[in-house]
């Protein structure tokens, strides 16, 4: 019984694979194995010898089975890292794109800083206005104090729309600033008011910093008792959030015909090495033009100027988003150049908050 | 507005350099645009003295000179012919950039000898064309910068010259004098008095004046008087000097003497050549019609109403403009007729704008002449021709009276500080205006003549901040309207924007952002390019019109990519499109443009050529994430730009239209000269009707736990019965147990014949309150078979 013993577990052993283990199986233990056969003649043997050789034999059977069932095991997994040595993939590839995209889309720098300021902006309550590109000469100019013989008029290389023969009324503009905005929320909402009013405005001029379409943001805030500190206030609060660190301004004394009194705003930077760098050094750059709202504006809007006053201020979207992401040419904002929109733009998902920071 | 440095010391006693002057002027709305200082240059060449000049070993021309310098005994070698001992000269030492000859001083050799540095021409140093030979001082110690030098001795040679930007409500700084008058009211120096002349004419002027009476309004006054027996030629040197500094040309004494004026007191003056005036001079308005050759050399004809200034023969001279060529002064005359005169802004605005001429007189009279100075002015003239030109003046002859504009506005001392912020006491801001010349008679502050641009008291608070500097103002925080955590303030349209945008981007588009006006013809091909649409006055023709479609611009720009080798593009942009040209025609617009592939050709063979599918699909996408509702219906016959069998219309309901998809038009891109395939789509955000339900609360999820069954379905149908008209029947046939209809299969032609295809539909049934027996779901079928076989005269595949 021992050599049986030996004779099967060697051969288990040696079983090569799952046809071989069962082959060896059925000669062992299979209807006509061998240890099958031997536990057959148990019932000729006496009770003392079959009291001896039963549990023998069985014991014989149920380790030939862990055996084969162990040797079954090892083969499978023999055969698992056979095949995974094969399996290999150049993963250096580049990946499958899902759907049909060419590449990563992107929002342009203009949408961005739009979202990035209506952001800041509705964190110091004022609401987002918006009207329309075309414009009344009244709405756009007499509105804003700007009458038909102003020279402010000649200075803004207004663009004109075509009037038909017959129509005597003044032809229609192409929106020069967004201040007209200002008037149609004012009559709309009355005071007191918090706005700003993005969106695009035109003049008739093209060259290395200026192209005939580019966008403005516009502010307005009207109350009982707003001052011009309060503008100085708002303003660096914005450049700071906007920027990213703090930012000081410096006002300096000018003229607008819808505000008084009025001032060019400068922030600080730096110029060096070519590049500018807001909010550090000690030089100044000139970025928005604001004021005090003129009494004749209020007016224009239905609000009376001997209970409200506040003030206004004007830059570009186009231009705070140069200083801001380093971009050099604003000709190249309105060409869409894939290049350009791909290197300039940002991710579907980078939306604007202040939790997050613009 | 340009002046020098001396120019403006005649009328500001001032220790200020020029770096303050500029940065005061600047901060007190008299923006620098640019400062030029010639001494800036100057600056490192210093005096010398030559001790001994030797003839050179081995050149006849050069001398070898030790020079006495500001570093001690140097040998510098020099070719000058007046090189010689004893002579002052500018010595520029090793290091020294020379601006005339571009070149930086080296220590070198000339033939053998050493030099350490240079001895200067005028040439050189730019200060004129002299290059006869280096410049010998008068005196001079060794050692003394030349430019200090030059400033005691030439000033004008070293006269910085500053460049400001006026803001057309300060006519008054178009003189040198009025920007002395703000640079002392900062306390930048006192404003130095003037002498009011009065001259005394000794014979009655031959040529008389008159203004007719309709145009008094226009021209309401006109002063002039005749000096005769003057000396006219060219202008003495200094006068010279400071035009060419602020850029203009010399011409003769008597034109220069007007220019002067013009500069110095915004006091713009004609000069008639009285033998070449017929009879008297008229003010009076065109009729409509006359001509004049102007001192421009150009012809002008003139409208009805302009005004114009006449002599016997006809109109002379563009009043307050420019004047007439016939009768301008040459350099031979002898007998002049001096004009000072003040014409209302208006007139001269729209005249100057008709005519389209821009003269200095335009620019000034236009934005205001101080109108108290009109008969002043033309006495202050008189005297400096008299001084210059010699010659003796006739009586003033005058026609009209200064305009009365004198007006006084209440000075409340605590506007400045809720107005501005700025807390400025009383006295200061008094002493402010007084400065800058307002008569203040208790409260009240007069307004003197030369600022028309004050006109109630917001400007008087202007004037106060603006002279106690804005750079005090510190900032003050603004409370928030509401306390608390702000509230949203977008518009629905707005969100819409900015989620269909980055809706967009998220599918792999690239935002672009393309002008609002488009040439004619490319917006003709999308319905617009109409009268209605055109600009007046527009930059070129590439940008005529206003754009009536989002597609044609970004199918330029897919054009210009392609032509810089990027033809497989996805491309959108969210905007206005114009349909009219008047206020609110507007409409907001989402267009995207796919061309090309999907993407280059890779690895794994997924790039493809784009096709309809991917635009609806994406269309759909973003109509989503507007809220849009889900079931939409696609028709047919949208706008000629699409393809007309490959475009749908994506509809609630035949009329409205929420976007559509499809292929542009091959003819379109053949005109557009743009590479296909391209496909696009273009939505229509407004259209979208809001959600009814304001609640923030979704519907109640019925979920069951009956399984659902999904029972396949094939058709035979005519090729163009479309997919949508099937699901529509299958889902008719039982609106209560009947999920959702797919379309998974279609197959055309082939076996089943010319115009014949074969579409297959998965019907999920939704068991709603006990499951359905096999007869039941058979029951079902049948329907749903009978049902779309009776709606499209198909037939169930066998």
């Amino acid at each position: 019984m021992e050599d049986l013993r030996d004779t099967y577990l060697t051969r288990i052993m040696e079983a090569g694979d799952e046809a071989a283990l069962e082959e060896v199986r059925l000669a062992a233990i299979g209807k006509k194995g061998e240890v099958s056969l031997a536990m057959r003649q148990l019932g000729k043997m006496t009770p003392e010898e079959r009291q001896e050789a039963g549990p023998r034999l069985n014991a014989l059977k149920d380790e030939i089975t862990s055996a084969i069932a162990a040797r079954k095991v090892a083969l499978e997994d023999a055969a698992l890292e056979a095949r995974l040595a094969e399996e290999w993939l150049d993963v250096t590839l580049p990946g499958r794109r899902g759907g049909r995209s060419v590449s990563e889309g992107s929002v342009h720098p203009v949408s961005q800083v739009w979202e990035e300021c209506t952001a800041i902006f509705a964190d110091m309550g004022f609401a987002v206005a918006e009207g329309p590109q075309v414009e009344s000469d009244w709405y756009n100019f007499d509105a804003l104090n700007i009458p038909g013989h102003h020279p402010a008029r000649a200075e803004m290389d207004t663009f004109y729309m075509a009037r038909a023969e017959g129509d005597n009324r003044p032809p229609h503009v192409l929106r020069t600033h967004t201040s007209p905005v200002q008037i149609r929320a004012m009559q709309e909402h009355g005071a007191p008011l918090r706005i700003i009013c993005p969106g695009r405005v035109y003049r008739a001029d093209y060259d290395q910093t200026h192209t005939p379409m580019f966008h403005q943001i516009e502010g307005l805030a009207l109350d009982k008792d707003i001052s011009m500190a309060n503008l100085k206030w708002v303003l660096e609060e914005f450049f700071s959030a906007y920027f990213g660190k703090s930012v000081k301004t410096r006002f300096r004394a000018s003229h607008f015909p819808f505000t008084e009194p009025s001032a060019e705003v400068d922030i600080q930077c730096s110029f060096e090495g070519g590049t500018v760098k807001v909010g550090e050094g000690d030089g100044w750059l000139e970025v928005l033009g604001s004021g005090m709202v003129h009494p004749k504006v209020l007016e224009a809007g239905g609000i009376d100027p001997a209970q409200w006053q506040g003030f206004a201020f004007g830059m570009g979207i186009d231009r705070i988003a140069m200083l801001k992401y380093g971009i050099p040419d604003l000709r190249a904002f309105f060409d869409s150049d894939l290049r350009w929109l791909r290197h300039y733009g940002f991710s579907a998902l980078r939306v604007p908050t202040l939790r997050a920071g613009v | 507005m340009k002046f020098t440095l001396s120019w403006l010391k005649d009328h500001l006693d001032t220790t200020a350099t020029v770096d303050e002057i500029a940065e005061a002027l600047t901060d007190l709305g008299l923006e620098v645009e640019e400062v030029s200082d010639p001494s800036a240059a100057l600056r490192p060449f210093r005096i010398g003295h030559v001790k001994t000049a030797e003839k050179h070993p081995d050149a006849d021309r050069l001398r070898v000179c030790q020079v006495e310098t500001a570093d001690g005994m140097q040998q510098i070698i020099c070719g000058a012919p007046n090189a010689r001992a004893g002579i002052t000269v500018v010595v520029a030492s090793p290091g020294t950039y020379v601006p005339g000859i571009d070149t930086t001083i080296q220590v070198g050799k000339i033939r053998g000898v050493e030099s350490h540095g240079m001895m200067a021409s005028e040439r050189e140093l730019e200060l004129s064309e002299e290059h006869d030979g280096i410049i010998e001082l008068p005196s001079g110690d060794v050692g003394q910068s030349f430019a200090d030098w030059l400033a005691e001795h030439r000033p004008a040679a070293v006269d910085p010259v500053i460049e400001i930007a006026i803001t057309p409500n300060r006519p008054d700084a178009l003189g040198v004098r009025g920007i002395a008058r703000d640079l002392a009211a900062r306390r930048l120096g006192t404003l130095k008095p003037v002498t009011e002349h009065q001259i005394t004419g000794s014979f009655p002027c031959p040529i008389g004046v008159s203004i007719d009476a309709d145009t008094l309004e226009k021209a309401p006054h006109f002063t002039g008087r005749l000096i005769r027996g003057v000396k006219n030629g060219p202008s003495p040197a200094w006068l010279q000097a400071r035009l060419k500094a602020i850029g203009l040309r010399p011409i003769s004494t008597l034109v220069d003497i007007t220019n002067f004026f013009t500069f110095d007191r915004n006091r713009p003056l004609h000069v008639f050549d009285a033998a070449r005036v017929k009879g008297d001079l008229r003010v009076h308005q065109a009729q409509g019609g006359e001509t004049l050759e102007a001192l421009d050399e150009r012809s002008y004809s003139f409208a009805a109403g302009q005004v114009v200034i006449s002599d016997a023969e006809g109109v002379e001279s563009i009043a307050g403009i420019m004047g007439g060529a016939p009768t301008g002064v040459e350099e031979d005359t002898v007998d002049v007729f001096l004009e000072s005169a003040w014409w209302e802004p208006v007139e001269i605005a729209y005249t100057g704008r008709a005519l389209k001429i821009n003269s200095d007189a335009r620019y000034r009279f236009e934005r205001g002449v101080d109108p108290a100075y009109t008969r002043q002015g033309l006495e202050d003239a008189t005297q400096m021709i008299l001084d210059l030109c010699g010659g003796e003046a006739s009586e003033v002859v005058e026609a009209g009276a200064a305009p009365d504009h004198s007006r006084a506005y209440r000075l409340n001392a605590a506007r400045c500080s809720s107005l501005v912020g700025m807390d400025i006491p009383e006295k200061t801001q008094r002493a402010s205006l007084e400065a800058l010349g307002f008569v203040l008679d208790g409260d009240m502050a007069q307004v003197p003549s030369w600022r028309p641009d004050v006109q109630g008291e917001a400007d008087l608070v202007e004037e106060v901040a603006r002279i106690a500097s804005l750079t005090q103002l510190a900032p003050q925080p603004m409370a928030r309207a509401q306390a608390g955590v702000p509230k949203p303030i977008l518009t629905e349209t707005q969100k819409r924007e900015q989620i269909a945008r980055r809706t967009l981007a998220a599918l792999g588009y690239n935002e672009a952002v393309t002008y609002s006006f488009i040439d004619q013809p490319s917006a003709a091909l999308f319905d617009g390019g109409t009268d209605a649409t055109r600009v007046e006055n527009p930059i070129s023709s590439e940008m005529s019109h206003l754009r009536p479609d989002l597609l044609p611009g970004l199918l330029q720009a897919a054009k210009r990519n392609q032509s810089r080798g990027q033809s497989d593009l996805a491309l959108f942009e969210v905007g206005a499109v114009f349909s009219g040209g008047e206020p609110g025609e507007q409409q907001l617009q989402v267009t995207a443009l796919l061309t090309g592939r999907t993407g280059p050709k890779d690895v794994h063979g997924s790039a493809r050529v784009v096709d309809v599918f991917d635009v609806k699909a994406d269309a759909e996408a973003v109509l989503a994430a507007l809220g849009a509702p889900a079931k939409v219906q696609i028709f047919r016959e949208g706008s000629a730009w699409w393809h007309p069998g490959r475009h749908g219309r994506i509809c609630l309901g035949p009329k409205k239209t929420l976007g559509t998809f499809g292929e542009v038009h091959p003819k379109i891109l053949r005109e557009m000269g743009v590479k296909g395939p391209a496909v696009a789509l273009t939505l229509w955000p407004e259209e979208i009707p809001a959600p009814r339900n304001s609640s923030t609360a979704r519907p109640a999820l019925s979920l069951s736990d009956l399984q659902a069954v999904e029972r396949d379905f094939a058709f035979v149908l005519d090729a163009r019965v479309e997919a949508q008209k099937v699901i529509m029947a299958a889902q008719g046939a039982d609106k209560a147990l009947i999920e959702d209809v797919r379309v998974f299969d279609e197959f055309i032609g082939g076996s089943l014949g010319e115009g014949r295809k074969s579409l297959a539909i998965t019907v999920r049934i939704q068991p709603q309150d006990k499951t359905l027996t096999d007869k039941e779901i058979e029951a079902i079928s049948q329907k749903i078979v009978s049902k779309v076989e009776g709606a499209t005269g198909g037939s169930l595949r066998g």
